[in-house]
């Protein structure tokens, strides 16, 4: 039987706020444990919690950008579980009153246009972090636990079960996390826990329209990840199946070393939270005119950019597609757009060996000066350098801000077009390798690059090569 | 007369005068402690190190003409559910036995600011979970009248204070009576205030969306004087008013013509006593006497005002109380593992009622049954508020009495949980609508002890609550000290 794929996601992003969402603590990452608490977020007596204007605005970006419908009135409730690292043992989170509702995403799978819709988006605050001496908090002698992280603001993201494959979970997460990179609303780093996700998956007869009973898989530490984890748990489902079984509902495990979904063990599932409204915060009444102002300020969102980038610019949708991904790089690119206008050569330097560059050097392309690629470009189009050279300078841009015109004119490296320089190179080179000239008056025009080649290394790569070939010929003949 | 004996108003004008220091009423206060709290078991920590400091340093700056606030040095106690930096804050319970906090709750830091000597924390019902004080973990606070009987709770231990002429003042916290009830059975004034005008910030939560700071003193005045002090929003309290506070203590000495009373049927009940009954409808009609119109009003839900509390209030209880796990702080048992440690800490740590509210409290919130409880009692919240909000378009001021008895014996309902809430009856239905609610001395029941009266008011209308209550106070033909225990006990009975 042919099954169809059914997945939903369950996506906690860390809003990029300063403070933590119900007290002035700050939201640092990678501080020493413990270090960045006090009576709110440690959940000592007597403590209240305060609401951070700042979250509730980073919440409403996101989910704007995210086409969800803001609630105008939404509610903090009170999810009651105990565990070492919820300091309340309970987290303040939104029920049946969200912060926003619906909302979806327009993508591409394959060439297939693909809207993933949403189901809710609400606000909560993380929990601490454990780290256990054993596996789990069961079987370790002890357990440590770092506060930092609690009250850390939240947003978790509901997806519908529109999703029907890992593949295409991962496309999805990929957009997703380009979105709030656009809005700024988070910084999506799923390497620091900042973007994480859990899914719901379950597999039906292709066709059929009823839901087939799911398994929730946790621990999906990368897009990768996500991809892999699913897929497995989607075969898995499926030969058994196949083979006539049934699936029980249960949380499994995503082990990245041994690459397979583990059932947990336990009573997961039968959990009772007892939410309520949480009593400490009024409810959270937002007015249309302070929404409004939110959405005005929406920047362009990644899939109306790269529509333009392709319109505007000429360029084709794999460079459109990069420079929209990576926004400052993008935004580099537009910049440097004002002024230079080959366009298309503008794009593959940007998204070829910059990119290339800014990733192996740790920069941000917000750190460039659009002017000095300009120059830098312009040196190369009006032949003043050679394009190795121009790649070292371009090192020099991004490594130490270097301007490339003053970097040529100290260092000598403009482009040697003078006969009377070249020659005795030319010379030198042809009287080093007798061989090759023999090779060449054979007929063989392999010998007569690497002569090419040999000249250009002399020079440190300055020799302007046309004028290098039309001497290599001369002197030969 | 000694100067425990004096009112804060009294202690105050005193002060101002050069007359006293406050070191000298710092002392008198002290010795009074000595003399009686070893019967009455009032504190469970006493601060006098500290509370001489600040009475010497506003000796100090008094002798220097600095501008001092009126109630500087004059000395006041603390429930211990308020948070005090660096003082154990305990709640009477176990679980917090030697828990210091690490900073003050929002009225401490107010009460320190103006030069108000703390001279202790008071006993009370572990985690304000009770009508007697019987269920400290600690001791039994005994009622200066009669030291067979409760003082009532759970601010137990701040009303027997200021009625034993410990403390000219103390601060209570009021969720479902806590403030008024005590006040009643050991004669003195207390106020629950509106919901919100006083910031919760640093007290340790019952139930967040009913608890509420208050004052309890010997006579109205003393009262307005606090609240003047604690009152006020607090950012740190999203639930605090932002209105601006008035001088509440301007009330005192306005006429009532014109006032309109409701005698609130509910609370006049044919089961309670009639002493108490004859009582309220006396004072009733010393009002009226001084130009109020009396109207009987029927409050008609509050006979559901009970069970909707006793869900509503353990319910937020349950969510409150889950943080005393036995990892951060407080009491903590040794367990195998996690859960063990979680359940041992929490079945060692808190005694019966308090176990008792958080196991209602679970129930009532778990899928399932939160539609038939939870839910079910917030309607009947809504429907008690609106109660109040219709009597309020006829009435200025509902009264009726605070208990409907006087202090029961030690021990009396400690067996029977419904007999002790049936205690707090008056009391709920004010705290479920979130309205101020002030208990008043009502004369002495044939027995000997002291009866009280409730008079509620319309929210932000505290000022209100005092005009009618000194009006009493001047009809009455006692000075406040001599409707208090501080003479019957002082050299009598103690």
């Amino acid at each position: 039987m042919e099954f169809e794929t059914v997945i939903g996601l369950e996506i906690h992003l860390e809003l990029q706020t300063r403070s933590k969402l119900f007290c002035s603590c700050s939201t640092a990452f990678g501080r020493e444990p413990n270090t960045s608490c006090c009576p709110v977020c440690l959940g000592l007596p007597g403590s209240l919690p305060v609401l951070n204007r700042k979250a509730v605005e980073l919440a409403i970006i996101a989910a704007l950008s995210l086409q969800s419908e803001i609630q105008k009135e939404s509610r903090f409730d009170r999810k009651n579980y105990y565990y070492p690292d919820l300091p309340k043992a309970y987290q303040i989170s939104q029920y049946d009153r969200p912060l926003a509702l619906g909302g979806f995403i327009e993508m591409k799978n394959e060439g297939v246009k693909r809207k993933i819709n949403l189901e809710r988006i609400h606000i909560e605050e993380d929990p601490g972090k454990l780290m256990h001496s054993g596996e789990s908090i069961f079987d370790s002698d002890y357990s440590l636990v770092d506060y930092n992280r609690a009250g850390i603001p939240l947003l978790e993201i509901v997806t519908k079960p529109d999703l029907r494959s890992g593949r295409e979970a991962r496309l999805f997460l990929e957009e997703l996390r380009c979105i709030l990179l656009y809005s700024g609303s988070s910084d999506c780093r799923m390497e620091q826990g900042s973007l994480r996700c859990d899914a719901n998956i379950s597999l039906r007869p292709a066709g059929s329209k009823t839901l087939g009973t799911r398994t929730e898989v946790k621990n999906m530490n990368s897009f990768r990840a996500v991809e892999m984890a699913l897929d497995y748990e989607a075969g898995r489902q499926a030969a058994i199946l196949s083979a006539g079984g049934s699936i029980i509902q249960q949380t499994c495990h995503w082990d990245e070393g041994d690459r397979k979904a583990i059932p947990l063990r336990g009573k997961e599932g039968s959990s009772d939270y007892r939410y309520f409204p949480e009593p400490d915060l009024l409810p959270l009444i937002l007015k249309s005119d302070y929404i409004e102002t939110l959405a005005a300020s929406l920047p362009e969102l990644p899939s109306q950019r790269r529509i333009r980038l392709m319109e505007e610019y000429g360029l084709d949708p794999a460079d459109a597609a990069i420079l929209t991904e990576n926004r400052s790089l993008g935004d580099l690119f537009e910049v440097a757009a004002g002024e230079y206008k080959d366009y298309r050569n503008l794009a593959r330097w940007v998204r070829g060996d910059l990119l290339y560059l800014l990733k192996g050097n740790d920069r941000n392309p917000s750190e460039v000066a659009p002017s000095l690629l300009i120059e830098l470009l312009t040196m190369l189009d009006e032949g003043e350098i050679n394009r190795p050279v121009a790649k070292d300078l371009l090192a020099n841009i991004v490594k130490n801000g270097t301007n490339p015109r003053e970097l040529v004119q100290q260092k000598g490296l403009g482009r040697i077009a003078d006969r009377e320089k070249l020659q005795p190179v030319v010379e030198k080179v042809l009287a080093e390798n007798k061989d090759a000239v023999d090779s060449i008056k054979q007929g063989r025009k392999k010998a007569f690059a690497f002569l090419v080649g040999k000249v250009m290394a002399a020079t440190a790569g300055r020799a302007d090569p046309e004028k290098v070939q039309k001497l290599l010929r001369e002197l030969i003949n | 007369m000694e100067l425990y004996q004096k009112t804060a108003a009294e202690l105050s004008r005193l002060l101002q005068d050069k007359e006293i220091t406050a070191v000298e009423v710092f002392n008198s206060f002290t010795e009074r402690i000595d003399e009686v709290d070893p019967h009455l078991k009032v504190f469970i920590t006493c601060t006098l190190d500290s509370a001489l400091e600040t009475a010497a340093a506003v000796d100090r700056r008094r002798m220097e003409n600095e501008e001092l606030h009126p109630l500087a040095g004059v000395p006041v106690a603390i429930k211990d559910n308020f948070c005090t930096e660096g003082i154990k804050t305990t709640c009477a319970s176990k679980m917090l036995e030697s828990y210091i906090p690490p900073y003050d709750a929002a009225v401490v830091e107010k009460l320190k600011r103006i030069g108000m000597p703390i001279l202790g924390k008071t006993n009370m019902d572990e985690f304000a979970m009770g009508s007697s004080t019987e269920n400290s973990a600690f001791f039994v606070t005994r009622n200066p009248w009669d030291l067979e009987r409760v003082p009532g709770g759970s601010s137990g231990g701040s009303a027997a204070a200021v009625a034993a002429g410990m403390v000219p003042l103390a601060l209570g916290s009021d969720t479902g009576g806590s403030i008024r009830q005590p006040a009643a059975l050991c004669g003195i004034t207390g106020l629950r205030p509106t919901y919100g005008r006083v910031s919760r910030y640093g007290l340790i939560a019952f139930a967040s969306s009913l608890d509420q700071i208050g004052p309890l003193a010997l006579n109205a005045l003393d009262c307005s004087l606090l609240l003047e002090v604690i009152a006020g929003y607090d950012q740190r309290d999203s639930t605090s008013l932002p209105h601006e506070v008035p001088q509440y203590s301007a009330a005192a000495g306005r006429e009532l013509e014109g006032v309109r009373i409701g005698l609130i049927e509910e609370n006049i009940s044919a089961n309670f006593d009639p002493e108490i009954k004859f009582a309220v409808l006396k004072m009733a009609a010393l009002l009226e006497e001084n130009g109020a119109r009396i109207t009987e009003v029927s409050l008609p839900h509050t006979d559901y005002g009970l069970s909707a509390y006793y869900l509503i209030a353990p319910s937020e209880a349950a969510s409150n109380l889950g943080r005393y796990d036995g990892v951060r702080y407080g009491y903590s048992a040794d367990g195998d593992n996690i859960i063990s440690l979680f359940s041992r800490t929490r079945g060692q740590g808190f005694g019966a009622e308090v176990k008792r509210r958080i196991m209602i409290g679970t129930y009532s919130l778990s899928a399932g049954y939160y539609d038939a409880y939870y839910l079910q009692a917030m309607k009947v919240r809504t429907l008690i508020r609106r109660d109040y909000e219709k009597a309020f378009q006829n009435f200025d001021i509902l009264v009726g009495a605070t208990t409907p008895t006087p202090a029961f014996k030690l021990g009396e309902k400690a067996d029977d949980p419904l007999k002790m809430y049936l205690s707090d009856v008056c009391n709920i239905t004010d705290a479920l609508a979130g309205v101020p609610s002030l208990s008043i001395p009502a004369g002495l029941h044939s027995s000997g002890l002291p009866m009280g009266m409730q008079l509620t008011a319309a929210p932000l209308n505290e000022g209100l609550l005092f005009q009618a209550a000194a009006v009493l106070e001047k009809c009455s033909d006692s000075p406040p000290q001599q409707r208090t225990a501080l003479n019957l006990t002082g050299r009598g009975e103690l």
